[in-house]
């Protein structure tokens, strides 16, 4: 599990595991990184339902030791969940990580 | 307002007695069932620590209480932090 789990997380820049998906969020929390994510113009990042397999979403948080989702993924690391993200959002660190992984963030055009 | 359910109790002891915490807020945002917490901690314990690294140590301490929960949402901030936010 953890070699497959590892690829996932590192198989694109940006990976998101959420409850739903990007156009069908099915949790305000997992809403609120997509959102947040798109004002920031990143789109066509990797993402996972957890709501799909049970099995899948209970050995993901014992191998990510983080125990909610969303969880947000930059270049194979954790970033954090909505909390974190919404924090870094608002002090504009995100803008920094994105920065970090070659991602222009939108907002900077403005 | 209703009294604080055990779950609710116990969250605020474990956090006060392992963060000693010069500030705390537990809110229920459940809307009823009593299963979803927003909490607001304030300690010395999170200098030098990178927001990733707070929000795992609050989620060690609450590992069986989270188990439990349908959302819970963190705030964590230094006093001086804290300090600067609300002068």
């Amino acid at each position: 599990d953890s070699k497959y789990f590892e690829k996932l997380v590192k198989d694109k820049k940006v990976v998101l595991f959420m409850k739903g998906n990007p156009s069908a969020p099915m949790c305000g929390f997992s809403r609120l990184v997509v959102q947040i994510l798109h004002m920031h113009g990143v789109d066509g990042y990797d993402h996972h339902d957890v709501l799909q397999d049970v099995d899948f979403k209970e050995k993901f948080k014992e191998w990510s030791e983080w125990p909610t989702f969303p969880q947000l993924y930059l270049n194979g690391e954790l970033v954090g969940g909505a909390d974190i993200v919404l924090q870094l959002h608002q002090n504009g660190e995100l803008v920094e990580e994105l920065e970090k992984i070659g991602h222009c963030s939108a907002l900077l055009d403005k | 307002m209703a009294a604080e359910t055990e779950l609710e109790l116990e969250i605020k002891k474990k956090l006060t007695d392992q963060l000693e915490p010069t500030h705390i807020e537990l809110k229920d945002i459940s809307g009823g069932c009593g299963k979803s917490f927003e909490v607001l901690i304030v300690s010395e314990k999170f200098k030098d620590k990178p927001l990733l690294e707070r929000h795992r140590l609050v989620n060690g301490i609450l590992s069986e209480e989270i188990k439990l929960l349908h959302a819970f949402s963190q705030k964590t901030y230094t006093p001086e932090q804290w300090h600067k936010m609300n002068n």
